[in-house]
């Protein structure tokens, strides 16, 4: 099987974040890391191929540092990577994120996309879902685990309340991938070195640019969740104060 | 678990000196640590047991031999190598004497002084994990000076024959192979290295107990009474005491990388206690002038010590460094990281004694990393005979 891991560089889970000077996302001076899902992603790629043999390449889209999870990626054995490298990548919502990864790979042939869930930084859950229909192929998301099967796959979903769901889905497809599904492998330190021998293809903002419209979702304000306390004592007789009690718990906290 | 979780010591964009793939040979090697070692090290110092069960893991990952080419080892630069030792470090200086004993003592020597046949016997095992191995220099009566060392080797017919005792030796009990200096008696007491098998007749080894040291690694003491080994046991390219100062380099070298790592967790274990830690007005005790003074003391020396240490990484990769640029580097940062134990042990008050906290661990075993590979004090003299052309010792 030939399978496309889709990963995203995110902030470091306990990184301080700092806002940046338009207040509508962070600074950038901050430790970056692989998207947590996305590494379960890529374990399960890793592990299908080990199992049924083929091919894993992954992608992203990001500055030059973002090219560090790829590198990560071809150091837990990854076959090749394909880094859509421009600042303004950043910035792009769900939907033009997945066109320019859909024009990306638009030569290539793969049974599979995995990407995470969702990622840490955005969450938007989405770019998974808008590549399938991007690209015309049925998807499943949330998923914890993939049989192959004669004509195509078996995939198990999360469902709420301790549910689970099983799809049996034709191939290609797109599957969302769940954290904690597997267990990550350690990229090996022999793994680091053959990583560099491994071809990384890079595309520019141009290549794709034509198929990328306005951004249809923005982020207009991040700000640190102010710290509103306010006590106000109630004084008089005690029949006073409990009926002014009352009337605050029914009128202004609404628990009563 | 511990109370802290480490979050890294980067205060003046160490990082960026770095390239990706030491950035990521680091991050590996510090997820490794967090995962497979912090979860026991404080179990395995209060028991004073070596956690065997990472031998297999750590040389999956590739951690033995990690700096030398071919026989399955990574190739990794020296800077690789000694972020590599860092982290381990950052999780205890035992398990760090473990792998910095297997990889600069025991592959090193095998790699550079020995035969081809020796070569493909043992370093494929030992990089695997397969065979553990101990280096044995240091004798009852002999530290400081290994010159003096009563070891002897004889050869009898196509033999060595070997008498002595070793001590202070990293892994004695569990090495398959120990790699024996001593001195032969037809070659005018030339210091010389010999691999010895551990099942041997006549090679004893036996556990120093009581030590209230790297209580995560085995120390033993080695006896050799009439130890017949093949003369093809013979390190071939060993020839006088600079062959074991050499190995003693490349292990002091990743042990002033590794101390660091132990400044950096009791630093960063400070930080972080004292700003949760309450004290007078309900304030934070990092908002008192004195913990401020120890915290920019530690920053700054581990500061000076990162940078210290990646140029003797970086002289290293260029094949330019000297023995005394790393007799500096070890002798510094062991010492920094020492006090760092110290003042970190101070700011956490009575806590800094219990082991819910790493500190009073990593002070326990600096101390003997102060002492081992050349202690502080010699490699002064390192040095001072370097600057004065005036050897005082």
């Amino acid at each position: 099987m030939k399978i496309l891991v889709c990963m995203k560089q995110v902030p470091q889970k306990d990184a301080p974040l700092k806002l940046n000077e338009s207040g509508a996302w962070i600074r950038e001076d901050v430790s970056y890391e692989v998207n947590e899902p996305d590494a379960y992603a890529l374990e399960e790629a890793l592990r299908q191929k080990e199992k049924h043999g083929g091919e894993v390449v992954v992608i992203t889209s990001g500055p030059t540092r973002a090219g560090q999870v790829l590198r990560e990626a071809l150091a837990k054995g990854a076959d090749r990577a394909i880094h859509l490298e421009d600042n303004a990548f950043v910035g792009l919502d769900a939907f033009n994120t997945a066109r320019a990864f859909a024009e990306a790979i638009k030569d290539e042939k793969f049974d599979l996309i995995f990407t995470g869930l969702q990622s840490d930084d955005y969450g938007y859950a989405q770019t998974g879902v808008v590549l399938a229909e991007l690209l015309g192929w049925p998807h499943a998301t949330i998923i914890m685990q993939i049989e192959k099967t004669d004509g195509g796959i078996q995939v198990k979903r999360e469902l709420e309340a301790g549910y689970f769901q099983f799809v049996d889905m034709p191939l290609p497809a797109v599957l969302t991938i769940q954290s904690g599904i597997n267990k990550l492998r350690y990229a090996t330190l022999i793994g680091i070195k053959q990583a560099k021998n491994k071809p990384l293809r890079k595309v520019t903002l141009a290549e794709v640019q034509a198929v990328l419209g306005p951004n249809l979702q923005k982020i207009e304000k991040l700000y640190v969740p102010q710290k509103t306390k306010n006590t106000e004592f109630l004084q008089g007789p005690a029949a006073e104060v409990a009926k002014q009690l009352v009337e605050k718990l029914r009128n202004e906290v609404r628990v009563l | 678990m511990p109370a802290m979780k480490f979050r890294g010591v980067d205060y003046l964009q160490f990082d960026t000196l770095l390239s990706d793939d030491e950035r990521l040979v680091r991050d590996t090697a510090r997820q490794f640590i967090e995962d497979n070692l912090i979860p026991i090290i404080e179990e395995c110092n209060r028991a004073g047991r070596f956690p065997r069960e990472l031998v297999k893991p750590m040389a999956e990952l590739g951690f033995f031999g990690a700096s030398l080419q071919g026989y399955g080892c990574a190739g990794m630069s020296n800077v690789e190598y000694g972020l590599v030792t860092q982290e381990m470090e950052r999780g205890d200086s035992g398990v760090r004497s473990f792998v910095s004993v297997q990889s600069a003592l025991v592959m090193y020597p095998i790699y550079t002084f020995g035969s081809d046949e020796q070569k493909e016997k043992w370093l494929p095992a030992l990089q695997k994990g397969e065979k553990l191995g101990c280096f044995g220099l240091t004798e009852p009566d002999f530290g400081s000076n290994p010159g003096g060392m009563r070891t002897r080797a004889k050869k009898v017919g196509n033999e060595y024959v070997l008498n002595g005792e070793k001590m202070w030796i990293t892994s004695g009990t569990i090495a398959d192979v120990a790699v024996i200096w001593a001195k032969v008696e037809d070659e005018g007491d030339r210091v010389r290295g010999f691999l010895v098998e551990t099942d041997r007749p006549g090679f004893k080894a036996e556990d120093i107990h009581g030590k209230w040291s790297l209580r995560a690694s085995v120390t033993s003491g080695l006896s050799l009474q009439d130890v017949h080994i093949p003369e093809t046991n013979l390190l071939p390219k060993s020839g006088g005491l600079k062959s074991p100062l050499m190995c003693l380099n490349q292990a002091r070298y990743g042990i002033a990388w590794g101390a660091v790592g132990a400044a950096m967790a009791c630093y960063d274990c400070a930080l972080q206690y004292s700003l949760l830690r309450k004290q007078f007005r309900d304030q934070p005790i990092a908002s008192h002038q004195l913990i401020q003074d120890k915290l920019a003391w530690m920053i700054s020396e581990i500061t000076k010590a990162q940078l210290l240490i990646l140029q003797v990484g970086r002289l290293k990769d260029a094949g330019k460094v000297e023995h005394y640029h790393i007799s500096m580097a070890k002798r510094n940062n062991v010492w920094m990281a020492l006090e760092c134990a110290r003042l970190s042990r101070d700011i956490l008050g009575a806590n800094g004694v219990a082991d819910d906290y790493p500190i009073m661990r990593h002070m326990m075993n600096l101390e003997s990393v102060k002492t081992y590979e050349g202690t502080h004090d010699i490699h002064t003299l390192i040095i001072g005979s370097h600057v004065t052309g005036i050897d005082a010792f």
